[in-house]
């Protein structure tokens, strides 16, 4: 399986995310914000960083790159797409998610391991996570305050859209505790949290067992391998 | 040349963080007759030739769907900058 991961002007995770693409099993090919070639891939990962400096808002301008007419067409016609961190805003800009995201209620820059709850294990990048399993991966961001009206909640929360939410302290005044989503294919899933920095012993974050020996992030990418098997 | 002046402020029911500091800076300062603060944006568009109701119309249009995020902010502003006016 290849996958693609996008690199647009400020993208700092791209790498980070090609090498979990690798260490699950799966090939990474490198894409070009500026292109408008997929390069044949079977999936797409939209990294995290500070695409345009988050100059207009966060995710705005990528959003509007040349690739992003591809990659809008291949997530509506059911391609896997995973946006992390600065990628969740920049599907949240291209309208494949709704909501917003903000500045952190409390004003500042958070970077810390975090604990989310697997909300919904059936889509193409949690499909290997158990329904209200509990996970950690890294958290860092600025603007990741998840914000969206009482009837887009609603919908999100009726019809089992959020993905992912934060368990212990809320790191950012996101509504209902949301930290990722997905729509209703389950193709498409956005998260401000970082499964590409627990992916491998030795650099994840910290469990019981041992010091930085979390992994929990490899099941997102191990995820998208089965749910391609399972089409296959 | 003309120039166009776009504003666009944080929804006013939603919490601007930045604004908040700034207002907290303030109360600390003491004595100011300042009670909030809400920062917002102010784009200007310089027009090629005459601002007509068409080009004003897709400056709106660049302003709803480029220059703001409806989820998050409120186009409060699309107008001709004072003394430009052709």
């Amino acid at each position: 399986m290849r996958i693609g991961v996008v690199t647009f002007p400020g993208s700092l995770d791209d790498r980070d995310a090609q090498r979990a693409v690798r260490i699950a099993g799966a090939e990474p090919v490198s894409l070009w914000h500026g292109d408008h070639d997929l390069h044949g891939v079977d999936a797409i990962v939209l990294p995290g960083g500070f695409s345009y400096g988050d100059y207009l808002r966060c995710g705005a301008i990528a959003a509007r790159s040349p690739i992003m007419r591809e990659v809008v067409d291949a997530a509506n016609s059911g391609m896997p797409v995973l946006g992390i961190c600065n990628g969740f805003q920049v599907l949240v800009e291209a309208h494949l998610l709704p909501g917003g995201l903000i500045r952190n209620d409390h004003g500042d820059f958070i970077c810390r391991d975090q604990g989310l709850r697997v909300e919904n294990a059936s889509t193409a990048w949690t499909n290997g996570f158990e329904q209200g399993q509990e996970i950690v991966v890294p958290l860092k961001n600025g603007e990741g305050g998840f914000i969206a009206d009482a009837e887009t909640l609603n919908r999100l929360e009726g019809e089992g859209l959020v993905a992912f939410r934060y368990t212990g302290l809320n790191p950012n005044g996101s509504l209902n505790d949301i930290a990722g989503l997905t729509n209703p294919a389950g193709n498409v899933v956005g998260l401000m949290p970082h499964p590409e920095h627990a992916v491998e012993p030795g650099f994840g974050p910290d469990t019981a067992a041992a010091m930085r020996s979390g992994v929990d992030g490899l099941t997102f990418f191990t995820s998208v391998l089965q749910h391609a098997l399972a089409r296959a | 040349m003309p120039t166009i002046v776009v504003e666009v402020m944080p929804k006013a029911e939603l919490l601007d963080p930045a604004g908040k500091a700034v207002a907290g800076s303030l109360r600390r300062d003491g004595d100011s007759p300042f009670t909030d603060v809400r920062i917002g944006k102010r784009f200007e568009l310089t027009v090629e030739g005459e601002v007509t109701d068409a080009v004003l119309a897709q400056a709106q249009k660049l302003a709803d769907e480029l220059l703001s995020n409806s989820v998050i902010e409120d186009v409060v502003a699309v107008r001709v900058l004072e003394g430009h006016v052709a």
